[in-house]
């Protein structure tokens, strides 16, 4: 069916009054509009009436909303089968460039700017193509649980109370993991006053009797190979290697000689298969794999030991000085004794922060739990010694957020229990057996020295994934999760809002591996994690994305034979998406993908693409934009915003009322990741002067929510200035700058101070060739 | 029996947990009390550690909203009562009139011709709207309102004629919506707590003592002072701030639990405030800072290594005028040093807690503790702050647990 497109412009707001309508329905027409009609309040029941009038009576199947922003319509002109293209007219013609009555040229601006959005946007409906959703055919549903601890536990219940069959895989020879050797634990609900029996035990006899819950203990994960809805999963004894463990891609350092120049792809290639030895390739699909739809990262925690040397001036290494995890050991197994002698103890001082008078931190990996902790074992001996136990907590922040103060208030009634505020600056033995605790700035307002049985170090839980891969994945880019120095190890997102988000999709992490948290809301975690993992299955079932957008049943396609296996897709992709064969050619795993873009801005053959969203639509998109080859006043720069972030903050100024130089052309795209040099080439080509790219921060602390997509278009971009170098143009002509949503105050100014730089540059010397 | 989820409260907890149960497949429905979704956090100028945007994910998941046909939400609504039982639940709503179209996305004319000047409520009223207003610049949705106030009067009319003919709707009344619904996920967030009820923080008594929530909303580039934290007494940007932490939190007179998010708070406005300006003397005033874990614990010690911000453990006991204009002077006992310490501040900050909504505006048929937060029950499943004090991630993880429980209650009466 041939495409038949119908503009509609708004022209209430102030559009029909600023702009000259009539002129712009001709642009409509003269660009390819089969219909072109006004209306004065396009967005009533009477606008609707209009285009769908269109649609059933005149065989409109592509229509353009030219009015408000496409962020505040939504729903009414969703008409099945008809492509809806929005172009603003409003936010970022009319009110972000309010012309004097009489200023003939500022008009003559404005003007050109909204028939330049007028082409582009009957262009862009001319190419776009209705996505057409690639669901897979009947993926499992059946979920994978690493980690028998409470976490995991309650994720495998969790899932099957849900419906979804799941297997927990344990690497101990019992369930119950750290929360299975406590004596006691810390209250998960109200009253919060009194501590209870471990959970955990209850735990593992639901999920014992949970038919549909199969439980592997004594087991790792070798390899994790395929994608979401359809996971191969190879499992081996604890502890034992097989040829079916995930290799390891080299590292940038093992990819060099001893010169330290790159090696050739024959010898890295030799490296890679001496460091893998006896390993399959990760592309082999082991034929006894077990098949799972998703996985959930519940790999717990490992005590944190405190190297020799270590914590010196509190005594380390001195028999009686103990780790909190120690200490529970001894109290889970009865009466707590001292390890020197075997004395029954009677105090006990507790050390929450190691920092002396330098650092009123608490010890590293350590969170609320620890506090809580201390209070918990002061408890223990409370228990064992009510007559004459004492217990000191020195700490230089007592944090028992939320509820968990009551809990610390009622300890303060006990008489035997003595909380300071107090920086600890020597633990040292006593000559009697036991030692002797000093502490400076207490609560006291002097310096304390008391004499105790035992020292307890309130250390912290170091995530499993500091040190080891877990989830072994045999994928292109490695078997671990990417970059994780950046969460000190800790299987974490760097979104606040989105703590599921990690650049595994269908891989989701609770509990301890996610940040240090206690068991209450270990077992929260696990039931969100649950969630994430059903949905991601249901997700690659209907054929459409997963956070951050759910909504998108496009997904790239690949014109696989221009593609000369330059790896940079492979490489670049943030979420692991793409593998490759013996000779490079990317292998892509749609329900791995999240639709960012990357690759297609990676790609320099520019044979990647969206239905509605590729190098030729928005290439096109920049060709339609009218240039004057002979008005200095007249310059075009290219605006690529990022349409989350920096596209919503132009809404925002443009209703504050806020101005932008009207040479500039916005166009959104999904993620500076996805923008493409072609389109560099394509606006120097057809004689702009400038492009400017508008996305989020990057490093460390990125607010990118694909992750790498605006740090990737910066050293593109870096390298496209270098290329307009090469052709004698200046490379300032592109430029990124990192804004966030709220930045809307700040996007005007960066705007013209863009456009200002070009003015001062001058025309595009290529301008009118 | 229903397999519909309804959800109370379209704040940060309501919106995750129902985008998460719609993309499970479930019909979810969010009543919301004020005219927009986003609730506390749309008040924020930034989170804590990072530094960003609330704004930057309530965009996403308003997306996630408007491309999902299977929630539905209602704005100016609360629940009257709930009856029945999981996976059964009759659920009264009180929808209040907007007095407007969908299509009026744009209040200018209208407020051009609106005469009243009303307390700005989302600006805790450092500011004043019009009888006709959009309730904040990236409101979703992105609707305009007409004040009930008005709505009556000779001015509603006029607004009603300036505005484009069918924006504004005048004869729209209250409406009963009465829904049948398997589970229902309470996201009835929190309040700050009135400072006005602290008698010795002498809130309201001179005009240079805010709470934390004004300052964010100074903060805020689209607040009523664009973006500067002024006083309140001259419009000037204070040299010297004290914040008052605990202001009724671990207060056994007032909130006896701790709210956990006013000591980040804190550290995040002392950051606000040294980007105003890098000389600005400040002084927090707390028991313990109660910022665990990697990333407050590091976001603490940037804070703490500004020479200019001092912490002095005590906590403040007294508010009273001080020796410069308008200035305050905090008293607080000094736990370490001994005796009191008395610091006159330009501006005084109180770190107020977080009071759960039910200990205000109870729900009839929901159960609360003593405190006010929800107490669970099968089919009805407390999240985010409505079931205890926690931050924005902690809300975002207990938002997700609880589509999973709303969703399961559903699967199991289903058998």
């Amino acid at each position: 069916m041939s495409r038949k497109i119908g503009v509609y412009i708004h022209t209430g707001d102030g559009i029909g009054e600023a702009l000259d309508i009539e002129k712009l329905t001709e642009v409509a027409t003269g660009s390819g509009a089969a219909v072109v009609r006004t209306h004065a309040d396009l967005y009533s029941p009477d606008g609707v009436a209009m285009v769908k009038q269109d649609i059933d009576g005149e065989g409109v199947n592509a229509i353009i909303l030219a009015g408000i922003s496409p962020r505040y319509e939504y729903k009414s002109f969703d008409f099945p089968g008809v492509i809806l293209e929005k172009t603003s007219l409003r936010e970022l013609v009319v009110w972000s460039h309010p012309v004097a009555g009489d200023d003939e040229k500022a008009k003559e601006h404005v003007q050109e700017l909204a028939e330049d959005y007028i082409r582009m946007s009957v262009t862009k409906c001319k190419k776009a193509e209705l996505p057409t959703p690639d669901k897979m055919e009947a993926p499992s549903t059946r979920i994978l649980v690493i980690g028998g601890g409470v976490t995991g536990l309650t994720a495998a219940l969790e899932a099957a109370e849900a419906g979804s069959e799941v297997t927990i895989v344990e690497s101990d020879g019992e369930l119950g993991g750290y929360a299975a050797r406590l004596r006691k634990q810390f209250p998960i609900g109200p009253t919060y006053s009194e501590l209870i029996s471990p959970v955990v035990k209850d735990l593992i006899s639901k999920v014992r009797s949970n038919a549909k819950i199969q439980v592997v203990t004594s087991t790792e994960i070798a390899r994790i190979g395929g994608v979401p809805g359809r996971y191969r999963v190879s499992m081996k004894p604890a502890g034992s290697k097989s040829e079916w463990d995930a290799p390891v891609p080299l590292t940038p350092e093992e990819k060099l000689d001893a010169s330290g120049k790159e090696l050739s792809a024959e010898d890295q290639k030799k490296v890679y298969a001496a460091k893998n030895e006896g390993r399959k390739d990760y592309m082999i699909e082991d034929p006894a794999a077990e098949i799972f739809g998703a996985v959930i990262v519940a790999s717990g925690w490992k005590p944190y030991i405190p190297g020799d040397g270590e914590f010196a001036h509190l005594g380390w290494g001195n028999p009686n000085v103990l780790t909190n995890h120690q200490f529970e050991e001894i109290a889970k197994k009865g009466k707590i004794v001292r390890p020197s002698d075997g004395k029954e103890v009677k105090s006990v001082a507790f050390i929450q922060s190691p920092g002396a008078t330098e650092d009123d931190a608490d010890f590293p990996y350590a969170s609320a739990v620890t506090s809580m902790v201390s209070l918990k074992q002061a408890k223990y001996l409370r228990e064992d010694q009510p007559a004459d136990g004492r217990a000191y907590v020195f700490y230089q922040h007592m944090r028992t957020p939320g509820q968990y103060e009551y809990f610390y208030k009622g300890l303060q009634d006990d008489v035997g229990i003595f909380l300071t505020k107090g920086a600890v600056t020597e633990v040292k033995d006593n000559g009697e057996g036991g030692l002797s605790v000093t502490a400076t700035k207490t609560i006291l307002g002097e310096d304390v020295v008391v004499d105790v049985d035992l020292v307890v170090l309130a250390t912290g839980m170091v995530p499993t994934t500091r040190d080891e891969a877990v989830v072994n994945l045999a994928y292109r880019q490695g078997p671990a999760f990417r970059e994780l120095d950046l969460f000190g190890g800790y299987c974490d997102s760097n979104f606040i809002c989105f703590p599921y988000e990690t650049r595994r999709t269908g891989i989701y992490a609770a509990g301890a591996v996610h940040r240090s948290m206690n068991i209450e809301e270990s077992m929260e975690d696990a039931a969100g994690a649950a969630l994430k993992a059903i949905q991601c299955i249901k997700a690659a079932e209907e054929g459409h994305a997963v956070h951050p957008r759910t909504w998108d049943f496009d997904y790239p396609d690949f014109y696989f034979q221009r593609c000369t296996q330059c790896k940079r897709c492979t490489e670049e992709c943030p979420f692991g998406a793409l593998d490759d064969d013996e000779k490079g050619t990317p292998k892509p795993n749609p329900t791995r993908c999240r639709r960012c873009g990357t690759c297609m801005g990676a790609c320099p053959e520019r044979i990647i693409g969206f239905k509605d969203y590729n190098i030729d639509i928005v290439g096109s998109m920049i060709k339609a934009v009218e240039v004057p080859d002979d008005d200095e006043e007249k310059l075009r720069m290219i605006v690529f915003a990022c349409e989350n972030d920096a596209y919503p903050a132009l809404d925002m100024a443009a209703a504050k009322g806020l101005s932008w130089s009207p040479l500039a052309r916005i166009i959104p795209v999904r993620c500076l990741g996805s923008v493409n040099v072609a389109w560099i080439k394509d606006a120097m080509s057809s004689g702009m002067d400038g492009v400017l790219l508008l996305g989020c921060k990057f490093g460390d602390d990125y607010q990118c929510h694909f992750v790498k997509g605006s740090e990737l278009a910066n050293r593109r971009m870096e390298n496209a200035g270098e290329t307009l170098k090469s052709l004698g143009m200046e490379p300032e002509r592109v430029s990124l700058a990192q804004v966030a949503i709220d930045d809307y105050d700040k996007i005007p100014g960066i705007i013209n101070e863009f456009v200002d730089s070009i003015l001062a540059l001058g025309p595009n010397p290529f301008k009118g060739f | 029996m229903s397999d519909s989820i309804l959800v109370i409260g379209g704040g940060f907890s309501g919106l995750t947990a129902a985008v998460e149960a719609a993309e499970m497949g479930y019909d979810v429905y969010i009543v919301e009390k004020e005219p927009y979704l986003g609730g506390r956090v749309a008040q924020l100028n930034k989170y804590f550690p990072k530094m960003c945007p609330p704004t930057c994910g309530l965009e996403i998941n308003f997306k996630r909203i408007k491309t999902n046909p299977r929630i539905t939400f209602y704005s100016q609504s609360s629940v009257e009562s709930v009856t029945g039982s999981a996976g059964d639940f009759s659920v009264r709503l009180k929808v209040n009139p907007r007095y407007t179209t969908p299509q009026a996305t744009n209040c200018k004319a209208g407020i051009d011709v609106s005469t009243s000047e009303f307390p700005n409520e989302f600006n805790f009223g450092l500011d004043t709207r019009k009888g006709i207003f959009m309730p904040h610049p990236m409101s979703f949705p992105n609707q305009c309102v007409v004040d009930s106030r008005v709505a009556g009067t000779d001015e509603g009319r006029k607004i009603q004629e300036a505005m484009p003919e069918g924006h504004v709707d005048l004869s729209q009344t209250v409406e009963t919506v009465d829904l049948n619904v398997g589970s229902i996920i309470v996201a009835t967030g929190w309040k700050p707590y009135d400072a006005s009820k602290l008698d010795r923080l002498a809130f309201g008594k001179f005009p240079n003592i805010v709470t934390n929530m004004m300052v964010e909303r100074m903060a805020s580039p689209s607040g009523p002072t664009e973006g500067k934290i002024v006083r309140q007494s001259d419009k000037t940007e204070p040299k010297t701030v004290g914040f008052v932490q605990c202001a009724g939190s671990r207060d056994k007179d007032h909130l006896p639990f701790c709210s956990y998010i006013c000591c980040n708070a804190t550290l995040k406005q002392i950051l606000y405030l040294r980007e105003q300006n890098p000389d600005t003397e400040i002084y927090v005033f707390y028991i313990d800072i109660r910022s665990p874990g990697r990333k407050y614990e590091n976001f603490y010690a940037k804070v703490k290594s500004d020479p200019k911000v001092h912490f002095i453990k005590g906590k403040v006991a007294e508010v009273k005028p001080g020796s410069g204009a308008d200035n305050v002077i905090l008293v607080a006992e000094d736990t370490i040093g001994g005796g009191k310490i008395e610091q006159e501040v330009e501006l005084a900050v109180l770190a107020t807690g977080m009071q759960p909504t039910g200990a205000i505006e109870p729900i009839a048929g929901i159960e609360y503790d003593s405190d006010g937060f929800v107490v669970p029950k099968e089919g009805v499943i407390p999240c985010g702050c409505a079931k205890r004090p926690i931050d924005v991630v902690s809300s975002a993880q207990s938002a997700t647990a609880a589509a999973l429980k709303a969703v399961q209650t559903i699967v199991r009466r289903a058998g």
